[in-house]
């Protein structure tokens, strides 16, 4: 195998100092395979909780861990029909992600056109605000908001979550939107104001399709955020507002054997984020290799 | 193009969206929250006997009284922090929540809990004089007003393998003394291989090591704190209990004795790692389960003594009723429900009868059903919880209610941080003098503020 092969990895430059073309059979399996190790380190967690969710509790408990334990969807029967239904956490937690998401877009596209296309003066200076934002630790505003929330009567209430997560995903939202926004080559612009096309015009024919992926990969990582956030979730809800992550801790209890169930429980809480992302998933390749980290 | 592919979602999206507005009632925030104006909220500990409730309540609480109950069902750690959230600040947001007899006295000091003594006497179905005394007594406060019922309860007591001491010719006492356990703790060590002479905790956690150090300590002759508030955490006898203990582990203990807390110490003696273990009554359900190695293998006797009569703990999960709460007598419909001996019965009849939450009534222990499932541990549990005094645990008056802990809220903190010097000893990091010796520091730091109120 390459791996193995000891030959000295080709220079990447001639000797006019020419780029060279990479030659694929060495440095790029050898990419690959690294590639895959990776990948593959990333994954088996998840396959491991995977395989967990389909086992009994006794063979989830053991060690060293019995692998080929006979397979049971004991822990998905639990996890829907054992304690607590799981449809209003879920539910809770799509409602408060979905809404503050496309809050959260309508906010930051036009912003982002401001400190990009036609940027705004000391637009540095309000880049460096908005993030800034995110300096103080989430946990140093845990107390105030909890004191707001109780004195509004808004505790328990998941339009409070939705306010909380768009204003927590709204300057990476911008951050990110501005980025691609400044992706958008000024030729492109300039020819399209030549040939007499208004702003929503412009927006519309000429920005939308370049800046679209940039767009779904924002859409899908404030999705994520909003989608997994836990400590505001389990100070601030109670039974009516209870979001997934916070139903998820419920199966973790210190007398008896709880893992095949929690797994289980996880595996059914992450399945929405993994088919966003699917879904998404070639805007999200285009988009994740635009802007600054091309 | 691009925005033609994903004009579906985009409408999808909007749907949503006008769904989630128009829809909220059914799983967003409205101030009646869900299932009602009757619907109470309990905000409880995620162990098995709590799931057990809650699965049992809707088809025999709910459909009954017309009261429906939302439960949040949180690991220990978690509830705690939520429940003293909710409760120092009164948010009214739960009726109903699983405390401790620890936290039931300081909750009542407080004003955070209201009292049940009305709603007792109106209830005579209830039959509070069913309830174990040192239960009651350990959810009274200190204006004589009760403050919780017990949902199950537990005490300490000595479990040792039959089968291991008779081979030893070893003869277990009904009251074994502390001096006792350690000399047959000695004899049995390594006779079967794998299997050591005790298991004791030594995991660092005030509600760990020294739910069973404490006890120790208490029948060593040892007191956290005297009447007058003066912290006596190196004084000799607190220095010889704790000693006694940590030779004891460190000679004839379980293998990583340092971070063995209750689990731990569940599983080594499930596996025939050791032949005793020093623990709460409510593990010998776990030992004598179906499917248990040891089923039938296991005695239990009175935990051991030095200087007292008797020295098991005292626990309780129990209910209080959040002052705040708008809904107090549906509350206590469902706290008199659940803490009833009926309920135990339907437990019994639905789901067997190992899963009866027991310990906190004397009729528990009169039912045949119970006793033919439980006989083995039933009256050695019942003895030990009737004859705890959480009041007058040791030699001395103490300051404060709590036989495995002192019933302040600085314990936690306090017994938390003087167990990782205990913890540390048992590793044998530190010397116990040298632990007791910073331990003392911190007492006295809270003993003090006491004193300057008395």
């Amino acid at each position: 195998m390459s791996v193995t092969d000891t030959a000295p990895v080709p220079a990447t430059r001639t000797e006019a100092g020419e780029p060279r073309k990479p030659r694929k059979p060495r440095s790029g399996a050898l990419l690959s395979l690294l590639a895959w190790v990776v990948g593959i380190l990333f994954v088996l967690p998840v396959v491991w909780m995977v395989l967990t969710s389909f086992h009994s509790e006794a063979a989830a408990a053991t060690n060293p861990p019995s692998v080929f334990a006979p397979l049971t969807l004991e822990g998905y029967r639990s996890f829907f029909t054992g304690g607590a239904s799981p449809w209003p956490p879920l539910l809770n937690s799509l409602t408060a992600s979905v809404i503050s998401t496309i809050i959260v877009l309508l906010l930051a596209i036009p912003a982002a056109y401001a400190l990009s296309i036609r940027p705004v003066k000391k637009w540095t200076d309000v880049l460096f605000f908005f993030l800034s934002t995110k300096m103080l630790p989430v946990v140093a505003g845990l107390l105030p908001l909890y004191l707001f929330a109780q004195n509004t009567r808004l505790l328990d209430n998941i339009w409070l979550l939705i306010v909380f997560y768009t204003s927590m995903n709204l300057p990476i939202a911008v951050w990110m939107m501005r980025s691609f926004l400044s992706e958008v080559p000024v030729e492109m612009l300039e020819a399209a104001s030549v040939d007499g096309a208004g702003l929503a015009k412009t927006l519309r024919s000429v920005i939308a399709p370049v800046v679209m992926p940039g767009i779904a990969a924002t859409a899908l990582i404030c999705f994520i955020f909003s989608w997994n956030e836990l400590l505001f979730a389990r100070v601030l809800t109670a039974t009516v507002a209870q979001t997934a992550p916070v139903f998820l801790t419920s199966f973790v209890t210190s007398q008896g054997l709880f893992l095949a169930q929690l797994c289980a429980a996880a595996f059914v809480v992450s399945l929405p984020v993994l088919v966003a992302g699917f879904a998404a998933q070639d805007k999200l390749v285009q988009g994740l290799s635009l802007g600054s980290v091309k | 193009m691009v925005l033609a592919r994903l004009r579906p979602a985009l409408a999808a999206a909007a749907a949503f969206l006008t769904m989630g507005v128009t829809g909220c009632a059914g799983w967003g925030g409205s101030d009646a929250g869900a299932g009602g104006a009757e619907a109470i909220d309990v905000l409880m500990v995620n162990n098995p006997q709590m799931i057990d409730l809650q699965k049992l309540t809707a088809q025999h609480f709910t459909a009954r009284t017309g009261i429906p109950v939302n439960f949040t069902v949180l690991p220990e750690n978690d509830v705690r922090d939520k429940i003293s959230q909710e409760f120092s600040s009164q948010a009214g947001q739960y009726d109903v929540a699983s405390l401790s007899n620890f936290e039931i006295p300081i909750y009542a000091k407080s004003e955070w809990i209201a009292p049940l003594d009305g709603y007792i006497a109106a209830d005579p179905g209830f039959n509070q004089q069913d309830v174990l005394e040192p239960m009651r007594l350990s959810l009274t406060a200190e204006d004589g007003k009760v403050y919780g019922q017990p949902f199950y309860g537990e005490s300490s007591f000595l479990m040792y393998r039959k089968d291991v001491l008779e081979q030893q010719g070893v003869q277990m006492p009904a009251n074994p003394t502390w001096q006792q356990v350690a000399d047959i703790a000695a004899r049995v060590d390594d006779k079967v291989p794998g299997m050591n002479g005790i298991c004791l905790r030594g995991q660092p956690g005030w509600g760990q090591v020294f739910a069973p150090l404490t006890t120790v300590v208490n029948t060593f002759g040892g007191t956290w704190f005297t009447a007058d508030w003066q912290a006596q955490v190196n004084a000799p006898e607190f220095k010889r209990a704790v000693q006694f203990y940590v030779d004891l582990v460190r000679a004839h203990g379980e293998a990583g004795a340092a971070q063995a807390g209750f689990t731990e110490c569940l599983n080594n003696t499930v596996q025939g790692n050791v032949a005793m273990w020093y623990d709460a009554t409510s593990a010998a359900g776990s030992l004598e389960a179906a499917d248990s190695p040891v089923k039938g293998k296991m005695g239990y006797v009175a935990a051991p003594v030095e200087k007292t009569k008797s020295s098991g703990w005292l626990y309780a999960w129990s209910w209080g009723i959040q002052q705040a709460s708008d809904k107090k007598d549906n509350a206590w419909k469902f706290i008199s429900w659940a803490s009833s001996a009926e309920y135990e019965q339907l437990v019994g009849r639905e789901l067997g009868w190992s899963r009866v939450p027991a310990g906190k009534r004397a009729s528990t222990y009169t039912n045949q059903e119970y006793l033919a499932e439980a006989s083995a541990f039933a009256e050695p549990t019942r003895a030990a919880i009737s004859s705890a005094d959480p009041r007058n645990p040791g030699v001395q008056p103490r300051p404060a209610i709590g036989i495995q802990f002192v019933d302040i809220p600085e314990f936690t903190d306090l017994g938390t941080q003087v167990s990782q010097g205990v913890s540390s000893a048992i590793a044998g990091q530190m010397s116990v003098d040298e632990a007791l010796d910073r331990g003392q520091e911190l007492a006295d730091d809270v003993a003090e503020r006491y004193r300057s109120r008395l």
